[in-house]
């Protein structure tokens, strides 16, 4: 009896370090591949990180669903933003003619592009989904530049991991790692169903990321900043998302 | 043992399988180690899910049919019940506060823990002959005067025989077989159905459902049938004795069934 049970310690003991350092080496090759959200730490971490680490590997290069122009929503909903301030308003006055979208951080050439620049580049679009975290949805056709052109345009660095992008509105940010930024349906939108972005969808630039909730398709886009670390914005969580309490990736 | 010898006690026409199903011999506990653990385990899943599932609810009461809703379209239904957003017109004049932050995450992670556990029960049932012993019911059971008398029997809120302490009557068994393979694989694909990344990996998830929002509303009402079956559950525990029940999901042991307090 003494001898099963000290055997069975012994097995269980060293079942239980093979199990930690397992954990070790997952943890490592899970940093490794990128598959550890910036947001994995606290109470909810490892849900947060068991679905962006098993949705990267299974989403790794499928597209969001495409749908024909018959589905595209009779009214396209514009939900509520909060009050736009006076340095949109000014731009708003002018045409947007002023707008500009800064590109900066880990790139060869940092740039600032008017929209007509934006407009000139080859133009894309898709008849996607916008779905929010609340429940609703509606389909329109987005048309923009894909973020992956004006990344070629600036040249990343081979080290860049993420793309951190800023709403005019100073409290609104979100950030992105490569394999969605570079995705080829993540557009920089100018335009919605054959017309120029209204004001209420994000006009006169949001970003689009049709494989993932609407909050983090941020509107009124100004700047990017390229990073291999997302410790430096805000709190380091990753965005203003995981601030307020909202999961950083939100592909779910 | 003497505990043991009241299993082979005269059995009631409602539970025949038990005659069969118990294995006299071996048998040393009501439940086993895993079904009780993954039992206890998927209880604080089931209402993690259910309260944080209540409050995304709430951030938009109301359901459609079909590939998308918004409130500038015509719902199936609408819940009767305050927003915690804005944007829905309620009809009340006031707006609750906004959890959905972290509903969503345990959300989530509550499925992720109920899901593994759930993986792990079904090999485990498939292994140790759980699923065929305990649940899967016996030839005798699925005739229709056995069916009637066991029915009869919860109809008039009789209490179960000394047997049934032991093994699952019929309708137990086929309402957990229901609740195990039909209602759970459902909840998990409904929900699965709203994830904009899943379905651009394995986009039949949601085809085969006629779209987002009518994912959206079956996983709503898969839901209620598991609050509904976690009612009739709770129901029943108290009405068989709430406390050999529960020391028998708790420990193993049963003790005599009836209690006396």
């Amino acid at each position: 009896m003494t001898d099963l049970s000290r055997r069975k310690l012994i097995v269980s003991g060293l079942a239980a370090t093979a199990g930690v350092a397992g954990l070790g080496v997952a943890a490592r090759i899970a940093q490794k591949y990128g598959l550890v959200p910036p947001d994995h730490a606290g109470l909810y971490g490892p849900g947060e990180t068991l679905t962006y680490a098993s949705q990267r590997l299974l989403t790794r290069h499928s597209l969001a669903r495409e749908f024909p122009r018959t589905k595209i929503s009779q009214r396209p909903l514009a939900n509520e933003i909060p009050p736009l301030n006076d340095a949109f308003k000014r731009l708003q006055a002018g045409g947007f003619a002023d707008w500009r979208l800064s590109v900066d951080g880990m790139v060869d050439r940092p740039a600032s592009f008017s929209l007509a620049q934006l407009k000139s580049y080859p133009s894309r679009s898709q008849i996607t989904q916008l779905q929010c975290e609340e429940g609703w949805s509606y389909i329109a056709e987005w048309s923009g530049v894909p973020l992956s052109h004006v990344l070629d345009v600036v040249g990343i660095h081979p080290q860049a991991r993420y793309v951190v992008y800023f709403s005019i509105d100073p409290g609104w940010w979100e950030s992105i790692d490569m394999e969605d930024a570079l995705h080829p349906q993540t557009f920089l939108a100018y335009g919605m169903n054959g017309d120029e972005l209204p004001v209420g969808n994000g006009g006169p630039l949001r970003m689009r990321l049709p494989r993932q909730l609407g909050y983090k398709s941020v509107k009124f886009i100004t700047n990017l900043t390229i990073t291999d670390s997302l410790k430096g914005f805000g709190k380091g969580l990753g965005s203003a998302s995981p601030e307020a309490g909202y999961a950083w990736y939100a592909g779910i | 043992m003497a505990r043991l010898e009241s299993v082979r006690m005269p059995l009631d026409a409602c539970a025949p399988s038990s005659a069969s199903s118990v294995p006299v011999a071996t048998v040393t506990s009501r439940h086993s180690a895993f079904v009780r653990v993954t039992h206890w385990i998927t209880t604080l899943c089931f209402l993690a899910l259910l309260v944080s599932g209540v409050e995304i609810v709430i951030s938009h009461p109301r359901f459609y049919w079909g590939e998308t809703g918004n409130v500038l379209t015509t719902p199936l239904f609408k819940l009767p019940i305050p927003s915690s957003r804005t944007l829905v017109p309620t009809g009340y004049g006031y707006v609750l506060p906004d959890q959905n932050g972290w509903s969503r995450y345990l959300h989530f992670q509550a499925a992720w823990v109920v899901v593994l556990t759930g993986l792990l029960y079904i090999i485990s049932a498939l292994l140790t002959g759980h699923l065929r012993k305990n649940l899967l019911p016996g030839k005798a059971d699925l005739s229709l005067k056995a069916f009637s008398t066991a029915t009869a029997n919860r109809l008039r809120f009789r209490r179960p025989s000394e047997a049934e302490a032991w093994s699952y009557n019929v309708l137990q068994r086929l309402t957990y077989l229901c609740v195990i393979f039909v209602l759970f694989p459902l909840v998990i694909w409904t929900g699965l159905a709203m994830s904009p990344a899943f379905v651009s990996a394995v986009p039949a998830t949601v085809t085969l459902l006629g779209g987002q929002q009518s994912a959206r509303t079956i996983h709503f009402f898969v839901s209620l049938a598991l609050v509904l079956f976690l009612l009739v559950h709770v129901v029943m525990v108290c009405l068989a004795g709430f406390r050999s029940r529960m020391r028998a999901m708790i420990t193993g042991r049963a003790g005599p069934h009836m209690e006396r307090t």
